[in-house]
């Protein structure tokens, strides 16, 4: 079958379905103000980019999510990230640990170090971060139900090394509402799980400045099937959720609103991208003025990390996908990200090699340093396209606002299931449009090549898991049982209380108490969320 | 006059820990709108739920969904429970993220089809129908 470019209507409309005109020119940018909408690079409201020089004064942190087997596994591969020219980290944990179980429960079988690190207790934090300077590199860590126990143990660990909590830099996701629409890691009821939220925005707001306590993120609800749009809209009514929590909880928005951070996926339509991350920006920085009267511009600034699209990698000719991230990688860059993960081309088979991780890595190098995307500020500014679509953006994102307000609110409408319909609808919507051939996906509906000799994929050695439960058992015996007793009733005892909960769970890690352990405890108070099967 | 033909009875899981939806719940549009009859079972189901719950439906097929990395663990499982409760008649087929050669490992198995990423909705309905 053969294909001529412009006759295919996969090139009239954007990839989430916004028709777009040939052309575009000054009439386009008529109905608004222009002036007050773009502004400069560094200045309110951000369009341009939150700093005056962007990459002209530092790149981009260059953080490759990783996370494999067990603690020291992950470890050598951070090491050999570090090695390569990567410039922070970024923790995946296995789904046991997402969950809030530990690597001996029955539940867990089979699932142990396969999609991520297994983390059972301090002691698995201190191997995986054995050798790393954490008062120098930042660390990421990508874990949302169960994250204000990680974060206590991170922190009881570095505690031990002789770390300085207001030296430690770095972000923990904690981002539980996208959980609820997408992702579906969770564990507790929505109310108390957003309570654990702000009980560790305002613990690290007092005691650990630098590190980013919650990085609100369209990225899953992206790849669960959103459009650019709802993906935009979506996470900004997550983070507004999260300020007016904090609020309601008596911390002052410019103490907490700084150290929020965002996560956004980055898709194939460049342009579209590009406009969602602008809108994204503006559209914060009116918000926190304007309806939270934040005073400082620290807190008027939306900072993001990005990692490209990994549902746009295709398992045909996986070959492509590099080619694929490496436009993806672009346009969060020309979005002005402050932070990149690109994906692997082998990661719709497994988790990367160390070979496709390189490649991925190179990926970010050769669109620092050789393609002069870093020369100027912002290089799509004042485009009659990009800045039209940007303002279309923000029209789309205000009407997806108004219509979760019609819901009753974020969590009328979480527990209502809209989120997860809207993006059920979306992601079937994509799929027959794929398959109907309406947008091309090269080596799927067009452009196929027979298969060829499959490429190298990584395995997870099957020694990790009885390795694992070996370690966590060994842990158990040596501990004592009385006062992982006493700290898990205070922790039951601060939950019931609506006391901050983080000063129990920091005990808790001192005296080698597991996830599960700790997450049982919070669920003996909270209870725990079974989300219903529609489809 | 003649009876319309019954319609294929499909039962779709996720089992293991893994919350990754999307395809899962494409699918079991595709599906029901080719005709079929289509019952899905919800994320975290163990083994043992979904072999009953094929048992209580009757269905033609089982289609399981495993984004993470348990399909070596999990559906060797599932199809040894089949095997034992007798219900080796009914079809298994897999999707998520595989590496071909633990595809092949699973067709060995009994396993009647994998599909990856990518794959169209009217390959399944058309491998279903053969």
């Amino acid at each position: 079958m053969n294909f001529v470019a412009a006759e295919s209507p996969a090139f009239r409309t954007s990839l989430s379905g916004v028709p777009i005109k040939p052309l575009y020119g000054p009439a386009d940018l008529a109905d608004f103000s222009a002036q007050a909408e773009i502004g400069r690079p560094g200045q309110f409201p951000y369009t341009r980019g939150i700093h005056e020089s962007m990459y002209c004064g530092r790149l981009w942190t260059i953080r490759q999510f990783a996370g494999f087997g067990r603690p020291r596994d992950t470890n050598r591969r951070f090491r050999f990230l570090l090695d390569q020219g990567q410039t922070g980290l970024s923790t995946a944990f296995d789904l046991p640990t997402l969950m809030g179980l530990d690597s001996d429960d029955p539940r867990s079988v089979g699932e142990v170090g396969r999609l991520g690190v297994a983390v059972d207790t301090i002691d698995d934090i201190l191997a995986l971060f054995d050798g790393v300077d954490l008062q120098k590199v930042s660390v990421s860590m990508t874990i949302n139900a169960p994250a204000i126990v990680v974060m206590a143990f991170y922190l009881a660990a570095a505690r031990q090394r002789g770390c300085d909590w207001r030296q430690l830099r770095g972000t923990i996701q904690n981002d539980i509402l996208k959980e609820f629409h997408a992702q579906n890691e969770f564990v507790f009821p929505p109310e108390p799980s957003v309570r654990l939220v702000v009980d560790l925005i305002a613990f690290c707001t007092r005691y650990v400045p630098q590190w980013n306590p919650v990085s609100i993120s369209g990225y899953h609800i992206r790849e669960a099937g959103s459009t650019a749009q709802q993906e935009l809209a979506f996470t900004l009514a997550d983070g507004q959720h999260y300020v007016q929590k904090c609020l309601e909880r008596g911390l002052s928005i410019d103490a907490f609103a700084p150290r929020l951070s965002f996560f956004f996926n980055a898709h194939n339509d460049l342009f579209e991208e590009v406009a969602k991350y602008r809108a994204a920006r503006a559209l914060w920085a009116e918000m926190i003025r304007d309806d939270y009267g934040a005073k400082s511009e620290a807190s008027w600034k939306l900072r993001f990390h990005a990692q490209t699209a990994g549902c746009s990698l295709q398992a045909a000719q996986p070959e492509v996908n590099v080619v694929r991230v490496a436009y993806q990688a672009m346009a969060a860059v020309l979005g002005g990200c402050q932070s990149l993960h690109t994906n692997s081309m082998d990661e719709t088979f497994a988790l990367p090699s160390e070979q496709a991780v390189t490649l991925a890595l190179r990926t970010q190098q050769v669109l620092a340093h050789e393609t002069g995307v870093t020369n100027t500020v912002d290089p799509l500014g004042g485009s009659y396209f990009v800045e039209s679509f940007t303002h279309k953006m923000k029209q789309d994102a205000d009407a997806c606002f108004r219509a979760i307000a019609d819901q009753g609110g974020m969590i009328a409408a979480v527990e209502n299931g809209y989120f997860r319909r809207q993006i059920a609808d979306a992601a079937f919507e994509y799929q027959t449009a794929v398959d109907r051939s309406e947008k091309l996906v090269v080596g799927v509906n067009a452009f196929q090549q027979p298969d060829r000799d499959p490429i190298a994929v990584m395995e997870i050695d099957p020694a990790t898991e009885p390795g694992q439960i070996g370690t966590l058992r060994a842990v158990k015996q040596n501990r004592s049982g009385a006062d992982v007793t006493r700290s898990l009733d205070a922790l039951r005892h601060a939950a019931e209380h609506r006391d901050n909960v983080m000063s129990s769970l920091l005990q808790a890690a001192d005296d080698r108490a597991t996830v599960q352990e700790c997450v049982d405890a919070l669920a003996d108070v909270y209870g725990r969320f079974r989300p219903s099967a529609a489809w | 006059m003649n009876q319309p033909p019954l319609a294929q009875r499909i039962l779709l899981a996720k089992v293991g820990l893994d919350g990754h939806d999307r395809g899962i719940k494409v699918v079991a549009r595709g599906l029901r709108d080719a005709g079929f009859h289509v019952i899905y079972s919800g994320l975290w189901q163990s083994i043992d739920a979904v072999v009953q719950a094929a048992a209580d439906e009757d269905v033609d097929w089982l289609g399981v969904s495993i984004l993470n990395g348990a399909h070596m663990t999990l559906v060797p499982a599932l199809l040894e429970s089949l095997r034992q409760r007798e219900l080796s008649q009914i079809g298994v087929i897999v999707g998520g993220i595989i590496p071909p050669a633990d595809q092949a490992k699973l067709i060995e198995l009994g396993v009647r089809g994998c599909f990856g990423p990518g794959t169209p909705l009217p390959s399944i309905v058309e491998f279903c129908n053969s």
